[in-house]
């Protein structure tokens, strides 16, 4: 499972943690020396979610396939209960929500270990899409009953379907890639987080025009160009660890990066509507689960797809 | 050698449980109007759930914790012996009878000794469980007569948001969902203060912590 390559990313980012650490204090100590300054100390936060959210991933790489699916079904959990707390309540409901935490999640990613892929693309848009409202329905209550449903399908969607693509890229066959399927995962993670923290940083730097004001104050042009093209830049000039050329990998994550950039949009209409300012306090300095992965959730698929399309035997 | 197995069973217990709710509810808690300090409070919230108080109960610190007793109803903890050890041991509830026409000891005095005795209590003012559209059903009288047997000790109103929608009343399996408690400011009874007074201030002070959320 380990593979050179594997390593060398690791200690990559290590190495951008440790400065990033070093830049945190050097801030601190010049411009928040009694914590007095929230970005600051928000920035401080941020850089030691990561470190917890890193290690945490390279101990799961580690384990090999097993290790990141359970690793990811957590996430999608977390995710999905988050995701779920904002819902339209009704009472009829109970049991299809417990059927969501504790037959859809097990299921979905069963199936992605087992590496059935005919069953895993189609069980939650197909099977439980149809199943589910039934058992709503069943309980009677028609009250929001468009509404109900359609969150709850949605919240699969986003938060299981989507995120479980991350660990179904560990059983894509690409001649000549053998044994090396957890780069790619590497890889998706590193280039779509890394556009996240320099759309912050050049927002943060340069951020004058917003792209979308009534969604998001942080998002700005300045921002999505600086972030999205110099990720680009980074990912493209780590090509040799991917199954792609240098122009194929830019192209590759010019679309995952501005997929990323959208996902942020969307949650961020969702939780404009809701009132709420992150999806959960669990990752401190971040917010919620979703807010950290949003922009994975709208990446992955299309990730998976198009590697899989182009350069999958299978 | 009993006892200690007993007790090392209920602390094994009280851990599990607290676990298995911060896994359900990654419980949050919002310290609005007071800090988490090992002061004595009297804790008062809504109750629309059996894991009420073990939420609560699970978000204090853990040098809190281990002083803070709920007050429970004996007619439901004593009714089995697994009720019995979790209520009586692992949560070392002060145990009330809601029936005056049978019980032995009086509530409020039953709280003012373990209050005496240096505990925190947790305590659900309506008396039952709120099962209805009503954020809150009316507060018994408890709360007011505790507030005037021991004055000093601060009244501390705590909402707990979401848990009804956990687990409803009559379920046995709990729906994931996030569980957020706010903490008000201290309460204490004015001199003057009769107990419908008191009280509506009471309920008013714990509605006013409710998380402003649409949905």
């Amino acid at each position: 499972m380990t593979s050179p390559h594997l390593l060398w990313l690791l200690a990559g980012i290590g190495g951008l943690l440790i400065l990033a650490s070093v830049l945190g204090e050097i801030l601190r100590s010049r411009l928040s020396p009694q914590g007095e300054n929230p970005v600051i100390e928000n920035l401080n936060a941020r850089i030691s979610a990561w470190w917890v959210m890193v290690i945490l991933l390279a101990i799961a790489f580690l384990a090999g396939k097993p290790g990141v699916v359970f690793l990811l079904a957590l996430a999608s959990f977390a995710a999905l209960r988050e995701f779920l707390s904002l819902t339209h309540y009704n009472r009829a409901d109970h049991w299809s929500l417990v059927a969501c935490f504790f037959l859809v999640v097990p299921l979905q990613y069963y199936f992605i270990l087992i590496d059935w892929y005919g069953m895993y693309s189609v069980f939650i848009p197909v099977y439980v899409f149809l199943l589910l409202p039934v058992v709503s329905a069943l309980h009677g209550s028609t009250r929001d009953f468009l509404v109900r449903v359609s969150e709850t399908q949605w919240a699969l969607m986003v938060c299981v379907y989507c995120v479980s693509h991350v660990p179904a890229l560990l059983y894509l066959q690409i001649p000549g890639f053998e044994g090396r399927n957890i780069i790619l995962i590497a890889y998706l993670i590193f280039v779509v987080q890394l556009s996240d923290v320099l759309q912050y940083v050049w927002g943060k730097l340069l951020g004058r025009t917003r792209v979308a004001p009534t969604l998001s104050p942080s998002k700005t042009w300045e921002g999505l160009i600086g972030g999205t093209l110099s990720a680009t830049a980074i990912g493209t000039a780590l090509y040799w660890m991917t199954p792609f050329t240098p122009l194929e990998a830019a192209g590759m994550c010019l679309l995952i990066t501005l997929m990323g950039f959208f996902g942020g949009l969307v949650m961020s209409a969702i939780k404009r509507d809701r009132g709420i300012k992150d999806w959960g306090h669990l990752i401190a300095g971040h917010g919620g689960f979703i807010d950290r992965l949003d922009s994975v959730i709208f990446a992955a698929p299309i990730f998976f797809h198009i590697t899989r399309y182009f350069w999958s035997a299978t | 050698m009993k006892a200690f197995l007993l007790s090392a069973a209920a602390r094994f217990t009280g851990q599990a449980i607290s676990l298995f709710a911060r896994f359900i509810t990654a419980p949050r808690a919002v310290w609005q109007g007071i800090e988490p300090v090992p002061t004595q409070r009297v804790y008062f919230a809504n109750h629309s759930s059996n894991g009420d108080f073990v939420l609560l109960w699970t978000v204090l610190p853990p040098a809190l914790r281990k002083r803070t007793r709920p007050v429970a109803a004996l007619d439901y903890w004593l009714t089995s012996p697994l009720r019995a050890f979790i209520g009586r041991d692992v949560f070392n509830a002060v145990l009330i009878d809601r029936r005056p026409e049978v019980r032995l000891q009086d509530p409020v005095s039953q709280m003012a000794e373990a209050l005496d005795e240096g505990s925190s209590l947790i305590l659900f003012p309506e008396g039952g469980r709120n099962s209805s559209d009503q954020p809150l059903l009316p507060f018994k009288s408890g709360l007011y007569h505790l507030a005037k047997a021991r004055p000093e000790v601060d009244i501390v109103p705590v909402w707990i948001a979401n848990l009804n929608r956990v687990m409803p009343k009559g379920e046995i399996i709990p729906v994931p969902l996030i569980c957020t408690l706010t903490f008000g400011a201290p309460l204490h009874l004015a001199p003057d203060e009769d107990k419908e007074t008191f009280l509506a201030r009471a309920a008013q002070a714990l509605l006013a912590l409710q998380p402003q959320v649409q949905s």
